[in-house]
């Protein structure tokens, strides 16, 4: 029999999601892949995975999943209730299930998005070398429904040494490090200040694109049009009222925007962990 | 050059021209610690690995944007045909607006060759310069919802064609059926920076 999982329920929102699409700017195809990618690589880790194979991308829980034929799973990211095979079970370790047995990812207490791995990946058919799901172009494989049955690739040959990981995305203020510009010379010197002395509110206009955020203005000195330039992952463009907007994994490949600030690369895996009404601050990198 | 985060740098050029010839060069030799190069109308942004070491690539940029003449620039490919109905619902007001009448927009964009400046926007959308500067027309000032697949579109300097129904502010003159972007073909992109393209003019649309 061919391993799968079936989806039984798909929670908000839940999408498949491995390291995405590098390298294809050209052709108008921007990065993708998972919007936390430590959290995509540790869950990986813990199965004996490639470190590319792709995993269930949950935003706050809400996913049940059935299990053919037997499987290994595990939760990294986001920690919540796990229910597996009826009984309760812990983020960051190897959970097995055996044909017909549930896998049941409740809403996370801290962070946004929980990793759902399996021993052997989610084999859904590759599009352009990426099994991720990218919301913004429409490429890649449709967001989860319930009712889909995703196929599991053949299991490695190993298992690697480590049976359990510490998984804990912060609650509470978010600290992120910040690179001043490209365009910080776009804004009165004021902004820069606000945008590092400010406490700022992720609001409900999130998703794998970017973040708005909730705070004071940040008043521009140069009014004209920008012209479209490249953008990156952690960017913090500014939108014409004036509130910015943190990018994340589907984020355009240019915008129109001054970016005032980038976030250090290393950081965005954080921030891309915080919810509605939680807090972000930025403090320059020293 | 300008800071772009820890895994980035914008160079900023004088021109399109010159952004052209960078992206090229910098396609056909990619620096080391160099994941993907995204061309735009001034600038050129290029993301590394994380942990690249800015500095040293920031020097080498700085060799590779400096003009080198004719030796940066390819020999051209054959341009890209694109026929198109020229049936768009702005075709009259683009008409009124540039003071040429419908017939004579269709006249100035079919007589020049386009050619691909950057991509983005969309997988296989193209940014299309090099046009009649006489069909240089604002943006629309509401944008539309939903913009169906192969509209040609006219929008400041640039002409595009949508590769699938999306919202959009470009005005639109026409309609095309050519599949700009396929996943499943080698290569998926119609249009990469660079390419060529000439519309011509394919009629009204069959009944």
């Amino acid at each position: 029999m061919t391993r799968a999982l079936e989806v039984l329920a798909a929670g908000p929102f839940t999408s498949v999601q491995d390291t995405g699409r590098p390298g294809l700017a050209d052709m108008g195809v921007g990065p993708s892949g998972a919007a936390d990618r430590g959290a995509l690589l540790l869950v990986n880790r813990l199965l004996g995975n490639d470190p590319r194979a792709a995993a269930l991308e949950a935003t706050l829980g809400g996913l049940r999943l059935r299990a053919r034929g037997a499987v290994a799973v595990a939760v990294t990211g986001a920690a919540g209730p796990l229910r597996c095979a009826g009984r309760d079970a812990w983020a960051g370790e190897v959970l097995h299930l055996r044909d017909g047995e549930e896998l049941e990812v409740g809403l996370p207490e801290a962070g946004l998005r929980s990793y759902v791995g399996v021993r052997g990946g989610v084999d859904v058919r590759p599009v352009l070398g990426s099994r991720s799901t990218d919301v913004l172009s429409g490429l890649g494989p449709p967001p989860i429904a319930a009712g889909q049955v995703l196929p599991v690739g053949t299991a490695p040959a190993h298992w690697p040494q480590v049976d359990a990981v510490a998984v804990a995305p912060a609650a509470g203020e978010v600290r992120l490090r910040v690179l001043p510009g490209p365009r910080d010379d776009w804004f009165v010197p004021a902004a820069l200040r606000e945008l590092l002395t400010a406490a700022w509110t992720v609001t409900a206009r999130s998703d794998r694109v970017g973040m708005r955020l909730a705070g004071p203005v940040l008043r521009r000195s140069r009014t004209e049009e920008l012209p479209s330039e490249g953008v990156v992952r952690g960017a913090l463009q500014v939108a014409a009222d004036g509130s910015p907007a943190l990018f994340l994994a589907d984020h355009p490949l240019t915008g129109g925007y001054p970016v005032i600030a980038v976030v250090l690369d290393a950081d965005v895996d954080r921030a891309a962990q915080a919810r509605p009404g939680q807090v972000l601050r930025f403090a320059r990198k020293r | 050059m300008l800071p772009c985060g820890d895994a980035a740098l914008l160079v900023e050029l004088g021109s399109l021209p010159a952004a052209l010839a960078l992206h090229a060069d910098l396609a056909a030799a990619p620096p080391p610690g160099v994941v993907d190069v995204v061309p735009a109308a001034r600038t050129v942004l290029v993301r590394t690995a994380p942990g690249a070491d800015l500095a040293a690539l920031a020097g080498l940029l700085a060799g590779r944007a400096a003009p080198t003449g004719a030796a940066a620039a390819p020999a051209p490919a054959p341009a890209v045909e694109l026929r198109v109905v020229y049936d768009g619902e702005d075709l009259a007001e683009v008409g009124e607006l540039t003071g040429l009448g419908a017939a004579g927009v269709v006249a100035a964009h079919t007589a020049s060759t386009w050619t691909t400046a950057f991509t983005g926007f969309a997988p296989g959308f193209g940014y299309l310069t090099g046009g009649d500067p006489r069909l240089h027309v604002p943006r629309r000032s509401s944008p539309r919802t939903r913009v169906p697949a192969g509209s040609v579109a006219l929008a400041g300097e640039f002409s595009g064609v949508y590769p699938r129904t999306s919202p959009g502010g470009w005005q639109l003159i026409g309609t095309c059926d050519a599949v700009l972007f396929d996943p499943d073909r080698d290569p998926p992109a119609l249009l990469r920076p660079g390419t060529r393209v000439r519309f011509t003019d394919a009629g009204t649309a069959a009944p």
